[in-house]
């Protein structure tokens, strides 16, 4: 059997020696070991060539027992209204006039620009979702068939501010000088349906994959969490009936037929 | 420059499923073990606090716990004539990354195959002769056994605790359970999770039907249970945030909940992560594995020397791995020759939605396994002789979440957005249900895995190259099962019922399971195998490689009870037979 060296720490997590005497060299020693230090926060302050996990710092060596540290959690960080992030003014109206056409307000539920959509999707953009942060980015681009997926060399971020100025561009061309946000509401959703279907062409820009990101992240800013900006005040989980971040429904699973009873909650709570 | 460490008896390539079993076995056996992860260490309290886990963006949507594309992908073409192009972000299937691996983020739907799945071509050249098969069906029989592997499923589930109904054992039928069952030995560890209303009225319409519909076997426990290694996991609570997800109660059988608190304790086991294994290494001969390469997160390259190499790093990247350093003959499908990369498998399921006016389903309420299924039309239980294709699939009732930006659904012919969108959503979300079929995918000689000739991952290698497309057989056994589990969703009284068969081009864009397997397939001669039948590799005795990298073929379940009694039956013959006299347990 063969004897390593490993120094275990309070945490029993070691420092890997890889010689004799080179402690210290090598494998660096572990996040969690440094109590009181979040694994984001040391996301942010090392600078190091090789992380690819949100929720991770560095190699480590486990041994003895679990690696766990005190607040070494990542809870996500609210979002809060306020001015555009990512967004310019112009395209900030744009989008809030697209996501309320998509899903547009009616007598019970607000549409997509009070649920807050514009706003999630701005945050998004301002965020590694928008910068494509993890995806496989390097090249060769090709053009490929509609099964091996999105092939663009363009962000979510780019691929916005572009299919932006071009369908700018197209109103202003097709409905005398008027953008979108100036458009009737019939019209509006005229230029919508001719994205979708790929009768509208944007300069640059694929207005039908355009079409499909904005359907996606409007759902998305329509239902996910509102810690993320949209669904206010769970507008969108009151419309379905859907209870949000409940966790236990031991009690209710063989009620069968009946309207589960509690209003639904998120990650941070309740409004009320 | 590469650092060499102090030699250990056993190093591990992943720490998920099969690794953390293979490391609690050999290191139960006394030997020095040393896994390596490429991801972080993950735990309950960290990564998926009940404060957060809940989450449907971040871990569903924004894919949190995968595998990041930018650090690994691997490219896809639908046949040999196209172009391979990069998967640049995971749809299809979400591979895996930390310790933990699939376990922690896997549904837990926790199914046996069939007697007849191990045999597969000698029980259907057998029943229907060999011109009833596809002349490109590539199709073999395990060189193992139902009954060789029963005694390891029993001990999978004892550690996981799934809770479930037997349908069979040793030899009596059980009323409740799945009469096609192959024999088990006792009964389930704990009892079958409670049913919400769809599965209880799929389950009614079945019977009523004449079929057989049972629980299905879960991996998300009914009710508290202690394993044999002390470690005790709790009762779901049925958030339904499951797949996709880990669990925030402790409750979802995992490397972390039933393994992971009693392994680390052992002075003979420690866990790198953050890790990447890039090659494993040969000696001169070519025919002994002395270790493997790694890379850490600051770019450093260590040379970890090991006796025994085990590779547990899930299907693909077992494939990789195998390809990357030179171990076996890669496959080529023009002369049908090779075996690195051959008989790749997948999955191909089915869905029928059903809109009702009276009806509260609750979707929400749900756990990653619970539901109603029947067995009758899986594998070879039922006759296919005038159907003319083979294979099958379980189909059901199964309740996974309530997720709204994934599950919002309204009938076909609705718009995708608009007024009209939004009213179908807000009456169909707790009123309209989605039943299942989950069938297997048989293997062909034009499906494979190889490396890319364009594309490199971070260290500059090759990325790997999937070659899949849906086949005729396949789709024909889509139609046939989707048209069936209507008939049981037509009597529970919906007023619209739409079918989605597969159908047309695999798609990798479309979540349908990560149950990839062979490439690396067991079997009992080396032309047509890469590993013997105890899952080591012909050509280097000292490796050996677990998962579903070893199926000749996908039946129609879910790969990891039986992944997992795989790992047990390896973990056996390492300890009580390799440990003794190492090097091949069978000769040719
Ligand atoms: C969303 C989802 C749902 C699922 N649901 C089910 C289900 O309900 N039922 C079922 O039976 N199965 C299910 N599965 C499949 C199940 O997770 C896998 O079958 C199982 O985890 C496989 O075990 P494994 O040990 O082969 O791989 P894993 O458990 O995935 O472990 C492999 C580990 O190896 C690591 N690794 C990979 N490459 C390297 C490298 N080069 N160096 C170091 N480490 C490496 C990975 O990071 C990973 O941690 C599901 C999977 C997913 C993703
Ligand atoms: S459904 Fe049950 S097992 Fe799954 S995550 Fe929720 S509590 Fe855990």
């Amino acid at each position: 059997m063969v004897a390593k060296e490993i120094r275990p720490n309070a945490n029993g997590i070691g420092k890997l020696t890889p010689g004799a005497d080179s402690a210290g060299e090598g494998m660096p020693g572990s996040s969690r070991s440094d109590a009181g230090v979040r694994r984001r926060e040391l996301l942010i302050t090392t600078a190091m060539t090789f992380v690819f996990s949100a929720t991770s710092a560095r190699a480590l060596v486990v041994k003895g027992s679990l690696p766990w540290a005190t607040n070494a959690g990542t809870p996500p960080t609210t979002v809060h209204p306020g001015p555009w992030v990512y967004f310019t003014p112009e395209e900030g109206a744009a989008i809030e006039a697209l996501v309320d056409r998509l899903i547009p307000p009616d007598p019970q539920t607000p549409g997509g620009k009070d649920a807050g959509c514009a706003v999630f999707i701005d945050r998004q953009l301002a965020g590694s979702y928008g910068s494509a942060e993890g995806l496989y980015m390097h090249g060769p681009f090709a053009d490929g068939t509609p099964q091996q997926g999105d092939q663009s060399p363009l962000t979510p971020a780019a691929r916005y501010r572009q299919a932006l100025a071009a369908l700018d561009k197209y109103c202003r061309a097709t409905y005398s000088a008027k953008s979108f946000v100036q458009l009737s509401d019939d019209e509006k959703d005229k230029v919508i349906v001719g994205l979708e279907k790929g009768q509208v062409q944007l300069e640059g820009t694929s207005g039908r994959t355009f079409f499909e990101y904005l359907l996606q992240n409007t759902r998305e800013g329509f239902f996910a969490d509102p810690v993320y900006g949209g669904n206010r005040d769970m507008v969108g989980w009151k419309m379905i009936g859907f209870p949000g971040a409940r966790y236990d429904y031991r009690d209710w699973v063989e009620r069968h037929n009946e309207r589960y009873p509690l209003p639904p909650v998120g990650i941070a709570g309740r409004p009320e | 420059m590469t650092r060499k460490l102090p030699a250990t008896d056993v190093v591990i390539v992943g720490l998920g499923w099969t690794g953390s079993i293979l490391a609690l076995e050999l290191t139960g056996a006394g030997l020095n073990v040393v896994a390596i992860e490429r991801g972080p260490w993950r735990d309950t309290a960290t990564d998926f606090p009940p404060a957060y886990a809940q989450d449907e963006l971040r871990y569903r949507i924004r894919h949190d716990l995968f595998l990041r594309p930018e650090q690994l992908t691997m490219t896809f073409r639908n046949n040999a004539d196209q172009t391979a192009l990069p998967i640049r972000s995971w749809g299809s299937f979400m591979p895996p990354n930390g310790v933990g691996g699939g376990g922690v983020h896997w549904n837990a739907e926790t199914w046996r195959f069939l007697p007849s799945d191990f045999e597969l071509r000698t029980h259907l050249v057998g029943r229907y002769g060999e011109k009833f098969l596809p002349e490109d069906m590539t199709i073999q029989d395990w060189g193992i056994t139902y009954d060789d592997l029963e005694p390891h499923y029993d001990k999978f589930e004892y550690l996981c605790g799934t809770s479930g109904k037997a349908g069979n054992i040793k030899g009596r039928i059980q009323a409740g359970g799945n009469p096609f069952e192959g024999a088990r030995s006792r009964e389930y560890p704990t009892p079958p999770q409670k049913q919400p209303y769809g599965p209880t009225l799929f389950a009614q319409a079945a019977r009523e039907m004449g079929y057989k519909p049972f629980p299905q076997p879960s991996g998300n426990l009914s009710q508290a249970y202690t394993n044999p290694l002390g470690v005790t996991i709790g009762p779901c609570t049925y958030c339904g945030f499951c797949e996709w997800f880990g669990c925030g109660n402790y409750s979802k059988a995992s490397p972390q909940t039933t393994i992971l608190p009693a392994l680390i304790r052992r002075p003979n086991f420690e866990a790198r992560t953050q890790c990447e294994v890039s090659k494993i290494n040969l000696d001169k001969s070519g025919k002994r594995a002395t270790g493997v390469t790694y890379v850490d997160t600051s770019g450093n390259e260590w040379e970890q020397p090991a006796d025994l190499v085990l590779l547990c790093a899930f299907q693909l990247f077992n494939v990789h791995l195998l390809l990357h350093s030179g171990i076996g003959k890669p496959y080529d499908p023009r002369a049908g020759e090779g075996v690195i990369g051959r008989n790749y498998s997948y999955q191909v399921t089915s869905s029928v939605d059903a809109f009702f006016d009276d009806k509260i389903f609750n979707p929400f309420i749900a756990s990653g396994s619970i539901g109603m299924c029947i067995d009758e039309f899986n594998g070879d239980n039922f006759d296919h002789g005038p159907h003319g294709f083979v294979g099958g699939g379980y189909m059901g009732a199964v309740q996974t979440n309530g997720r709204p930006i994934q599950t919002a659904r309204t009938p076909q012919a609705t718009p995708r957005w608009g007024a009209e969108w939004k009213k179908a959503v807000a009456k169909s979300y707790l009123s309209s249900y989605e039943a299942v079929t989950h069938g297997g995918c048989y293997s062909y000689r034009d499906v494979y895995l190889d490396l890319d000739p364009t594309y490199t991952d971070r260290f500059g290698r090759k990325l790997m190259r999937l070659t899949f497309d849906f086949h005729e057989n396949e789709l024909k056994m889509s139609t046939y099962l989707t048209d069936r589990l209507a008939e049981v969703v037509q009597k529970m009284g919906p007023r619209q019922l739409d079918k989605h068969p597969r159908r047309g081009h695999y798609d990798v864009t479309v979540y349908q399971t990560t149950h990839t397997c062979g490439g690396a397939i067991m079997g009992v001669e080396p032309k047509t195998s890469a590993l013997n039948r105890y899952l080591q590799s012909w050509d280097v005795p000292n490796l050996f490689v677990m998962g579903a990298t070893a199926f000749p073929q996908n039946p129609g379940y879910n790969p990891t009870d039986t992944v997992g009694a795989l790992a047990y039956w390896a973990a056996d013959a390492i300890v009580n037979h390799y440990l003794k006299s190492p090097g091949p347990l069978v000769q040719i």
